[in-house]
């Protein structure tokens, strides 16, 4: 099966698209619009904004959270802020600026009329968030404060001290929850998706499993939106909750929607190195850090004293040494790789030898421990927390982590996937970071998705179904699909074998981690490719899930998303594997400059790359939408 | 990395809402003191699970603090000894080998238990919707910049806004009241120029909500001790101050309405 992917581009200037779009798109009349059904998947950012914005509008809403409440959605984590080109600072920020960060941030491999539609309503989040009480910092006279963040030149960013998005969030779900009052939403808490039902070529629901009583259900609706998250997770170590998961997208991709650049995963730098084998997950630290910690490690492997007993000239200040220009503020991906390169030699820090050193000595020798303290005291004071040691007297001991995946759900201008009536948002889906994200863009996308584009596409999407027969759920497909999604856990539950779903969960992530993590090889992915289906065919034979499927069962609940980890973690390495060039996150060793830095094949590889699913993961049908570039210039990313 | 051993752990566990609960006694008999009390709690699922047993079921989620989830009452202390600090962020080191550990749910007739650890908070989702918002429909909003927010309003603001909903609160209240969730949300919307508007609809509807649901208030100050972001007791003492205006307000806008 092959498709050729039209990603409905409206016509006219870069700049006039979106007004264009909104100038021809069908609109439904209000009194109409409560004929209609639309099921929102996810309440973090995306899907909160979404499905507030959409009951306001006078559609019948039900949202869909596995949360007790939508407020516990993973967007609360975001610390750093959110981008907006309002050029408040009067610092030479535009829509287009912003544009062009974010097309160079991405390294080139994300589509120009998507990046700029975010860039020019960014804007308007700011206003909207201001309107509804988020109490973003301020400066003495009351107008808006902004930080700068990295890949930037201007200062252009928002900021709630170091929760911008919890505040962000409770602003949405705030909204979200007006809504519920009000009766516009039905939120459907504790429930989770097991899978998607299309009928005659468009989705007509979804079907889902009730967390506390096991129960499956159908839902019907004309319009489905995924805002269900990224996928770091896989790697099991991560920075993202516990909960995240990919089942929402991953069932949607195996009922039709095609999963674009899944190989594209950020690693942060900056994150607490993993203490002991029974880490659970990685917490980052602000990479603000680095504006004043220094990187080293032991010029002697052996090097067994602490830190602070080491001479200076028997340190290595690699990112110092390695690039001079940018020291310890090379990007993300370059730090990243060389405190691997460094680990991986042995000249790790701390118990397990599996961190660097960011110390902070030189610049409280320089600047006073009051002075750092007033910029860093609530890092300092959560890395004790977690670590157990004081940073103003022993370096920080930080390692890379997975943070963030660029890839997600196929979709076109409109936000829609590949199944006609199914939408994607937020994290869930590829659209707007390419190769690599730009600090501070991860919640503008959100919210931008959420309030300003779907409810636009999505009545252009509705207005040609009104009057037309509405889906129900005695449709054989759902029930056909209900029985496939209780089949699939009593199957968990009747293998009765002897490891748990997180012992699994953790050998898939030490293979994805090694071989598809931070530096790739063809060597290294084609030896996962063969141990993936391996590990995955004794998770089917040897799986233990203990206690029963008809009340709470958190066991339960992993061995879903552990089957569905697995099944993307091999899709995953064959993109990886396929894509011969490196370009933002994704770095192959065998093309790298001679100075080590990624080395992008635009000739070959200036593409999106979707793919069907097949039913297996193993050989999946590759489709490639050509990425066009005709307002930023096709440059390389340098930082000499 | 240090070992800590032969802890104690008596453990609450209970079918479902309406079953019998009891006190389940685990020995663990090694654990890193870097690991945090939740990945003490999965080390011991594992092992149930491999003795054919089923897991203890609690809530958890983001690990580093901030989503609320996590909730236990740990020796009798809603999210255990530490302060300011949730029950993910408590790690081992605070516990020593030989140590008895007791594991409960949050107790509150408003958070009723669904099984073992975990409970139903939902009762918090009820207050906001009553009012917990600032009426601002997506679209018709003026420049941010507009409204001007000195910078020590949006500070207190702040503050109070930094409420995690996890309901410590509530668990270590001998009264099981909501006064401090409710009130860090009410004196979060209320100072803002743009909660003005709703200010008095907006105190008197949470905390209707609030009382339809909780126990009442009577200052024991437990909520702000126990409270992982320490909310101050402030909050209350505006919610209150707002709720008696409210009285007088929301009538005299009736009768010109």
């Amino acid at each position: 099966m092959s498709t050729v992917l039209n990603a409905k581009v409206p016509a006219g200037e870069l700049r006039d698209k979106w007004d264009n779009y909104k100038a021809d798109a069908k609109l439904v009349n209000p009194n109409n619009k409560r004929k209609f059904k639309v099921i929102v998947v996810g309440t973090g950012l995306a899907g909160a904004s979404a499905a507030a914005t959409l009951a306001e509008l006078g559609y019948q809403v039900d949202a869909f959270t596995f949360h007790d409440s939508p407020r516990r959605a993973h967007s609360i984590a975001a610390q750093g802020g959110i981008n907006a080109a309002k050029n408040y600072k009067g610092d030479g920020d535009s829509i287009n600026r912003l544009f062009v960060d974010t097309i160079k941030g991405g390294d080139f491999r994300s589509r120009e009329s998507n990046v700029h539609r975010l860039a020019q309503v960014s804007v308007d989040i700011i206003d909207q968030m201001v309107a509804q009480g988020v109490p973003f910092a301020r400066e003495y006279g009351g107008m808006l404060d902004n930080r700068s963040f990295g890949g930037a030149q201007v200062s252009r960013t928002f900021y709630a001290r170091g929760q911008t998005g919890q505040q962000l969030l409770l602003g949405a779900y705030q909204q979200l929850a007006r809504q519920i009052g009000l009766g516009g939403v039905r939120l459907f808490n504790r429930s989770e998706l097991v899978d998607v039902v299309e009928v005659d070529g468009r989705c007509s629901g979804i079907v889902v499993r009730d967390l506390l009583t096991g129960e499956i259900t159908s839902h019907a609706a004309h319009a489905v939106v995924m805002a269900t998250g990224g996928y770091g997770n896989v790697y099991f170590l991560s920075t993202n909750a516990m909960n995240c998961n990919v089942t929402a997208a991953w069932r949607a991709h195996r009922r039709g929607a095609m999963f674009a650049n899944p190989c594209f995963t950020q690693i942060h730098p900056t994150c607490i190195p993993q203490s002991d084998e029974s880490q659970s997950k990685l917490t980052l630290m602000s990479e603000s850090l680095r504006n004043d910690g220094r990187v080293w490690v032991p010029k002697n492997a052996d090097d067994a004293r602490p830190a602070e007993q080491i001479p200076e000239d028997e340190r290595d200040y690699y990112l110092e040494r390695l690039y001079p220009s940018y020291g310890n503020l090379a990007a993300r991906d370059v730090s990243s790789r060389a405190a691997k390169r460094l680990v991986d030699k042995g000249h790790g820090v701390g118990p397990l030898k599996n961190g660097v050193n960011l110390d902070f000595s030189a610049a409280i020798a320089r600047l006073g421990r009051d002075v750092v303290q007033e910029r860093y005291g609530n890092l300092f004071q959560m890395y004790e927390r977690i670590a157990g040691e004081d940073p103003y007297s022993t370096p920080m001991r930080i390692y890379p982590a997975t943070h963030y995946t660029m890839g997600g759900l196929w979709v076109d201008y409109e936000l829609a996937t590949t199944i006609p009536g199914l939408y994607a948002a937020g994290e869930a889906n590829f659209s707007d970071h390419g190769a690599n994200r730009l600090g501070a863009s991860a919640l503008m996308q959100g919210l931008s998705d959420g309030y300003f584009v779907l409810p636009y596409t999505i009545s252009n999407g509705l207005a040609p179904l009104l009057n037309k027969p509405a889906p129900t759920t005695d449709h054989p497909a759902f029930v056909q699909a209900e029985t496939e999604a209780r089949e699939r856990f009593n199957g968990y539950l009747n293998v009765k074998g002897t490891r748990s779903p997180d012992w699994f969960h953790r050998e898939l992530g030490k293979i994805i981690w090694d071989y598809c993590g931070m530096e790739r090889t063809q060597q290294g992915l084609e030896k996962a490719l063969s141990e993936l289906p391996a590990l995955y065919s004794e998770f089917k034979k040897d799986l233990r899930v203990t206690g029963t499927g008809e009340s709470v069962n958190q066991t339960l609940e992993k061995a879903g998303r552990v089957d569905d980890f697995f099944q993307l973690g091999m899709l995953m390495c064959r993109d990886a594997l396929d894509r011969e060039e490196s370009c933002g996150a994704h770095f192959r060793s065998e093309y790298q400059t001679d100075d080590g830095e990624a080395l992008r094949n635009d000739q070959d590889f200036c593409h999106v790359s979707a793919y069907n699913s097949t039913g297996d993961p193993m050989s999946p049908d590759l489709v490639k939408e050509s990425l066009v570039f005709e307002t930023a210039q096709l440059a390389t990313r340098s930082y000499k | 990395m240090k070992l800590i051993n032969d802890l104690k752990l008596k453990v609450w566990r209970q079918d479902g809402p309406d079953a019998a609960g009891h006190f389940e006694t685990h020995v663990v008999e090694k654990v890193s003191d870097e690991a945090s009390f939740l990945e003490m709690l999965d080390q011991l699922n594992e092992r149930l699970i491999g003795e054919g047993k089923e897991a203890v079921v609690f809530d958890h989620d983001c690990r580093e603090g901030i989503c609320g989830t996590c909730s236990l009452m740990i020796n009798g202390r809603a999210h255990g000894p530490q302060r300011a600090t949730t029950t993910c962020q408590l790690h081992m080191r605070t516990f020593k080998s030989g140590d008895e550990i007791v594991i409960e749910p949050w107790r509150a007739a408003a958070f009723p238990i669904i099984k073992d650890l975990m409970v139903d908070r939902s009762s918090f989702d009820r207050i906001i919707e009553a009012g917990g918002f600032i009426t601002a429909p997506t679209g018709g909003a003026p420049d941010a910049n507009l409204i001007l927010v000195p910078k020590p309003v949006a500070d207190a603001a702040m503050d109070s806004a930094a409420c995690i909903g996890c309901g410590a609160c509530v668990a270590a209240c001998p009264n099981g009241a909501a006064s401090l969730f409710a009130g860090a949300k009410i004196s979060h919307l209320n100072v803002l120029p743009q909660g003005q508007s709703e200010r008095y609809k907006r105190a008197e509807a949470m905390v209707h909500a609030m009382d339809d649901q909780f126990g009442s208030c009577t200052n024991h100050g437990e909520c702000s001790a126990a409270c992982p972001k320490e909310i101050s007791l402030d909050v209350i003492a505006m919610m209150n101050s707002d709720f008696r205006k409210s009285k007088s307000k929301n009538r005299k806008a009736l009768s010109r309405g």
